[in-house]
C-alpha cells in the first residue's frame, strides 16, 4: 500500500510523478469504505469528490510546493475549527457548527498543500481516555473491536493504524495523543506547551492543552511538527523560539545519549507485560550506546489529584460559552462524564474552597516542575510506559470514573509541567494487543526525542505492524 | 439622628484604542450597525484565543500614574465567570487580584479620596429588546464585546453628594486630559456605580451593610441617586432596622433607586488567573517611560496659565474645565496676532470665557483676530493731537502750574480732560506728547 511508505518517500514519489496525490487519496478512501463502519473513526468524512479535486491541483502544481507535506492526506481530532469543515468536539452541541474560521495548525497544513480527509472521533470536549465518552459512537481499536482505541483522540490513532490516511493531527491535555498512540501501534508527539499554537482548537484545558501530530513514525511526525510549529500572532502562550529542523537533526547518535527511568512508574497499578515491554525498550537503547539509569520520581502519584483539579477548573470555564444561547445545542447534551468534570471544576472554584483545591493545585504543580527541572536537568530524556492498563474493553472506563483517571497517571504529570513526550510502539501482548512506551524531554527538546525515537525504530518493527483488519476484505 | 454618609465609587471607563482589548476589531463601536465589527475572539467562539492590547494596558498604567497610583511590576489577567447573553465566553477577562495599578489620590473641597485601584478588562456586548415578525425578541449586539474598560475604584472616602460630583468631576478631566478617553456618559463610555452606606456622626467603623448603585450615566444622576438612598436608609435606621445589602439601579423616571438584586442572589464568579495569557511583567524603565510620555494634568495646566498669564483663580478654573477651551487659550494668548498687540492674558481669557460660543468650531486665528479688534486703539493724527493739548493746557492753568510743582494728580486730569475729546486715542502716545507740551511750557 502506498499509505505504509513515509511521508519522505511519499512525497520524493509525488514530486518525481511515479506517484500521483489521487492515487495516494484514491486509496485512503477504498480503505475507508472497506473498513470505516467497523471502527466508527469519523465524524466528518470530506466527501471523496471534493478530496481528489484538491489532489488534482497538487499534482498539477506539485513542482511549486515546497512542503513535502503537499499532496499527503491526513485527519484531524474534531477538537480543531476547519473553516467551512463541521467541527464538533464529539458533542450534539456542537453538532451544526460550521466554523467561520481556521485553526493555525488548520491553515498552516493547508499552505502546506495537505489533504484534509476527515474529522475525527474523540472524547466529547476531551474528557476521557477510551472514545466512549463521545456522542457519535465509540471508536473501535483496529487491533480488536470489542476494545477502545484509547483517548481522548481515539478516532485519529485508529485511523492511521487502518491505512486510512498518512498522519494525523492530535491534542493533548492528559495523554490525549499518547494513550490512543499506545493503543494503535502508532506513534505521536505531544508537544512542549507553547510549542505549537493553541488558535482555533476547542479549549478542554487551556494550561495543559498541547496540539501534536500522530503518525505510523517519529519521523513521520518529525515532518509534520515542522510544519506547523512556531509562534503565533493569534496565541499570547505560543512560544517565539525558533523551530530546530526536526527532519534534518533526526538522525543523531543515541549514543551517550542518558535516560532515566523512574522506580514509581513501575509499581503495582502497571500491567506485567507492559512492565516486560519497557525492559525491552531499555535494552534496546542501552545497545545503541545509551545509557539508561533507574531514577526516583515521588511525586508521581500526585499527578493524578493535581490533574483532576486543575482540568475540570479550566474546563467549567472554558465550556460555559456552550450555554444554550448559540450554537443550537442546549446545556443538557453534556454527557454524564462533561458534567461530572463541569461540576468539579465548578466546586473547586468556588469561593471558599479556591484556596484549597485549585490554588493549591497550582502549588504542587510548582512542585512537579522543579523536580522533573531537576531530572530533566541530569539526563536526556525519561522512558516510562504510557498507561498502566492494555486497550479496554468497552464500558470497562465508563463504568468506573476511577479507573478511567488511573488511565491517565502516566501521562498528565508531563502537562502539568508542559514538558514534551514522544509515544513510540514497543512491543505487543499475549492476544497481539498493542503496548506503548514514552519520552519524555526537556522543555523545548523535541528534536533529541525523535532522535532517540528514530533510533529505536531503526533498530525495532514493532512500528511497521499493522492490525489484521488492514489487509483483509 | 445626625448620620455621616459612607461612599465609594466604582467607574467604568472605555478606552479609545483604535483595536479591541483582546481582538483587533475596533473599538469604536457607538451607532455602528450591529455585529460588523467583531471576530471570533470578541464573539467568544470555541478554540478562539485573546491577545492583550498593548496600548491599553500602557493607558491603564498613565491613568494610574496620573491619579499618584502605584502600578504593579508583575499584573495579570483573570476570569470573572458569570452568565447573561450579553457576555459569549461566560466569563469576562478581568483583574482579580493583581490590578495593574493600586492606590492614588483625588484632592477634593471637602477631603482627599483615597484611590483603591485600577484595573483594566473588556466590556460585553449589548441587548436589544425588539420586536421581530411581530414577536417581542432580545437581540444581542456583539460590537460594544472586547472594547477595552478600565475600571477605577475608591476607598469609601467620599462623606456627600456634592463631594462625589466633584470627585467625578476631576476624574472625568484626567481621562480627558490624558487623551485616553472621550469619556462620553451619553454614550456609556463612563459608567458610575456609588456605593453607599451612613453611619452616625461620630462612629469610624464600616456600616455593616452596603448598597451599589449600578450603572449611572450622569454626575447629576450620581449625586441625586446618593441623596435619594442616604435619605432612604436614614429612615429605615431609625425604624430600628438596618438597610439591605442590595444592587439598586436609578430609575429617571421615577427619580428615585430600584432594587435589582440582593446579597443572596449575588453571584460567586469564582475568578481564576486567565489562562491564555501569560503574566504581565513590566521594568521600571517601561513604566517612567510612560510618566514621561503623560500629558500635562489639569491641575498642572492650571498652575502654568495662572503663573505665565497672570490669570486669577476664577478665570483658571473656568478655563481647565474644559480642554477644548484651555487650548484655545493657550494658542490664542501665544498667537502672533494678540502678542504682538499687547493685549493681556486676563483680556484674551475673558474674551474665550464670554464670548466665544462654541469652542469646538472656534479657530485660533479668528478668536485672535476677533480679540484684537475689539481692543484696537486709534493712533491719532500728530497735529490733531497737539490742537487738543494746546486747548486743554491753555484753559487749565490750575492744573498746569501744580504739575509744575511736581503733582503727579495733576498730570492724571489733564490726561482725562485730553481724553475725554479723543477717547479711542493710544494712552502712551497722548501722555508722552502730554508730558513733552507740558515741559515746553
Ligand atoms: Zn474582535
Amino acid at each position: 500500500m502506498l499509505i505504509d511508505l513515509p511521508i519522505s518517500e511519499l512525497s520524493e514519489k509525488l514530486r518525481s510523478k511515479t506517484v500521483t496525490s489521487v492515487d495516494i487519496i484514491s486509496e485512503c478512501y477504498d480503505q475507508i469504505e472497506a473498513h470505516e463502519s467497523k471502527l466508527n473513526s469519523f465524524i466528518t468524512l470530506v466527501d471523496r469528490e471534493t478530496a481528489i479535486a484538491k489532489a488534482k491541483a497538487i499534482d498539477e502544481t506539485i513542482a511549486t510546493h515546497a512542503s513535502p507535506l503537499a499532496g499527503i492526506p491526513y485527519v484531524m481530532k474534531d477538537a480543531y475549527l476547519t473553516r467551512g469543515v463541521r467541527t464538533t468536539a464529539a458533542s450534539k452541541i456542537l453538532d451544526s457548527f460550521i466554523p467561520p474560521y481556521s485553526a493555525t495548525v488548520h491553515r498552516k497544513l493547508e499552505e502546506a498543500g495537505a489533504i484534509l480527509i476527515g474529522k475525527m472521533n474523540m472524547d466529547a470536549w476531551g474528557h476521557g481516555a477510551s472514545t466512549e465518552n463521545t456522542d457519535y459512537g465509540p471508536t473501535k481499536n483496529p487491533w480488536d473491536q470489542e476494545r477502545s482505541a484509547g483517548g481522548s483522540g481515539g478516532g485519529p490513532a485508529a485511523a492511521i493504524a487502518a491505512r486510512f490516511c498518512s498522519f494525523g493531527i492530535g491534542e493533548d491535555t492528559g495523554g490525549s495523543i499518547r494513550n490512543p498512540a499506545a493503543w494503535n501501534n502508532i506513534s505521536a508527539m505531544k508537544v512542549t506547551y507553547g510549542r505549537v499554537s493553541r488558535y482555533g482548537a476547542i479549549a478542554y484545558a487551556s494550561s495543559l492543552d498541547t496540539m501534536g501530530p500522530t503518525a505510523k513514525t517519529a519521523q513521520d511526525c518529525a515532518y509534520v511538527l515542522e510544519t506547523i510549529a512556531g509562534v503565533d500572532p493569534y496565541d499570547a502562550t505560543s512560544s517565539p523560539k525558533p523551530v530546530p529542523p526536526y527532519t534534518k537533526e533526526i538522525g543523531a547518535s543515541s549514543k551517550g545519549k542518558k535516560i532515566a527511568l523512574p522506580s514509581e512508574f513501575f509499581g503495582d497499578a502497571l500491567d506485567p507485560e507492559i512492565k516486560a515491554a519497557i525492559m525491552e525498550a531499555r535494552e534496546v537503547f542501552e545497545s545503541a550506546g545509551a545509557e539508561v539509569t533507574e531514577v526516583s520520581l515521588p511525586l508521581l502519584e500526585y499527578g493524578v489529584p493535581v490533574y483532576y483539579i486543575l482540568a475540570p477548573s479550566e474546563t467549567s470555564s472554558n465550556l460555559s460559552r456552550y450555554d444554550g444561547v448559540r450554537y443550537g445545542g442546549k446545556r443538557s447534551l453534556f454527557t454524564k462524564e462533561n458534567k461530572r468534570r463541569i461540576m468539579t471544576g465548578t466546586y473547586a472554584l468556588s469561593s471558599g474552597y479556591y484556596d484549597a483545591y485549585y490554588k493549591k493545585a497550582q502549588k504542587v504543580r510548582s512542585l512537579f516542575i522543579s523536580e522533573y527541572t531537576k531530572l530533566l536537568s541530569q539526563y536526556d530524556a525519561i522512558l516510562s510506559p504510557v498507561t498502566p492498563i492494555m486497550p479496554s474493553k468497552f464500558g470497562e472506563l465508563l463504568d468506573d470514573p476511577m479507573k478511567n483517571m488511573m488511565a491517565d497517571l502516566y501521562t498528565v504529570t508531563v502537562n502539568i509541567v508542559g514538558l514534551p513526550s514522544l509515544s513510540l510502539p514497543c512491543g505487543f501482548g499475549k492476544t497481539n494487543l498493542p503496548i506503548g512506551m514514552q519520552l519524555v524531554g526537556n522543555m523545548f527538546s523535541e528534536s533529541t526525542l525523535f532522535a532517540l525515537g528514530h533510533t529505536y525504530q531503526q533498530k525495532t518493527d514493532w512500528h511497521t505492524r499493522q492490525p489484521t483488519l488492514v489487509s483483509s476484505k | 439622628m445626625n448620620y455621616e454618609p459612607v461612599i465609594g465609587l466604582e467607574i467604568h471607563v472605555e478606552l479609545k484604542t483604535k483595536s479591541g482589548m483582546f481582538c483587533g476589531c475596533p473599538a469604536d463601536h457607538f451607532g455602528k450597525t450591529p455585529n460588523t465589527g467583531t471576530c471570533p475572539v470578541c464573539l467568544g467562539l470555541p478554540g478562539a484565543l485573546p491577545i492583550p492590547n498593548k496600548k491599553a494596558v500602557e493607558w491603564t498604567i498613565m491613568l494610574g500614574l496620573a491619579l499618584g497610583s502605584t502600578v504593579s511590576e508583575v499584573s495579570k489577567f483573570d476570569r470573572k465567570h458569570y452568565f447573561y447573553p450579553d457576555l459569549p465566553k461566560g466569563y469576562q477577562i478581568s483583574q482579580y487580584d493583581q490590578p495593574l495599578c493600586r492606590g492614588g489620590k483625588i484632592e477634593t473641597s471637602q477631603g482627599t479620596v483615597r484611590i483603591h485601584r485600577v484595573h483594566l478588562e473588556e466590556d460585553t456586548g449589548k441587548l436589544q429588546h425588539a420586536m421581530v415578525d411581530g414577536k417581542k425578541v432580545t437581540l444581542v449586539d456583539f460590537n460594544r464585546s472586547g472594547v477595552p474598560l478600565v475600571e477605577i475604584v475608591t476607598e469609601a472616602d467620599i462623606h456627600s453628594a456634592d463631594q462625589a460630583k466633584e470627585f467625578l468631576k476631576k476624574l472625568h478631566q484626567i481621562v480627558r486630559y490624558l487623551g485616553i478617553s472621550d469619556a462620553d456618559m451619553e454614550k456609556g463610555s463612563m459608567r458610575l456605580e456609588p456605593n453607599i452606606s451612613i453611619r452616625k456622626v461620630g462612629e469610624t467603623a464600616l456600616p455593616p451593610y452596603k448598597v451599589e448603585v449600578k450603572n449611572i450615566n450622569s454626575f447629576r444622576f450620581a449625586a441625586m441617586a446618593i441623596e435619594y438612598e442616604i435619605k432612604r436608609h436614614a429612615t429605615i435606621l431609625e425604624s430600628g432596622s438596618i438597610p439591605a445589602q442590595e444592587t439598586r439601579g436609578w430609575d429617571e423616571a421615577k427619580n428615585a433607586t430600584v432594587s435589582q438584586r440582593s446579597k443572596e442572589e449575588a453571584a460567586d464568579y469564582r475568578y481564576f488567573p486567565e489562562p491564555d495569557i501569560p503574566p504581565l511583567r513590566f521594568t521600571r524603565g517601561y513604566i517612567e517611560g510612560i510618566r514621561q510620555s503623560m500629558p500635562l494634568l489639569p491641575d498642572e495646566r492650571k498652575q502654568k496659565i495662572v503663573k505665565e498669564f497672570g490669570l486669577n483663580e476664577q478665570q483658571a478654573t473656568v478655563l481647565i474645565d474644559d480642554e477644548r477651551k484651555l487650548n484655545l487659550f493657550e494658542s490664542t494668548v501665544l498667537s502672533n496676532a494678540v502678542v504682538s498687540a499687547g493685549i493681556s492674558g486676563a483680556t484674551v481669557a475673558n474674551w474665550i470665557i464670554n464670548k466665544v460660543a462654541d469652542y469646538g468650531v472656534a479657530t485660533t486665528q479668528q478668536v485672535a483676530a476677533d480679540i484684537v479688534e475689539s481692543q484696537k486703539i486709534t493712533v491719532i493724527d500728530e497735529s490733531e493731537l497737539q490742537n487738543v493739548l494746546a486747548t486743554v493746557i491753555s484753559s487749565n492753568d490750575k492744573a498746569v502750574a501744580d504739575y509744575k510743582k511736581g503733582k503727579q494728580q495733576s498730570l492724571m486730569f489733564l490726561m482725562g480732560q485730553v481724553k475725554r475729546q479723543i477717547p479711542k486715542g493710544n494712552t502712551q502716545q497722548i501722555l508722552d506728547a502730554l508730558k513733552a507740551a507740558l515741559d515746553t511750557q
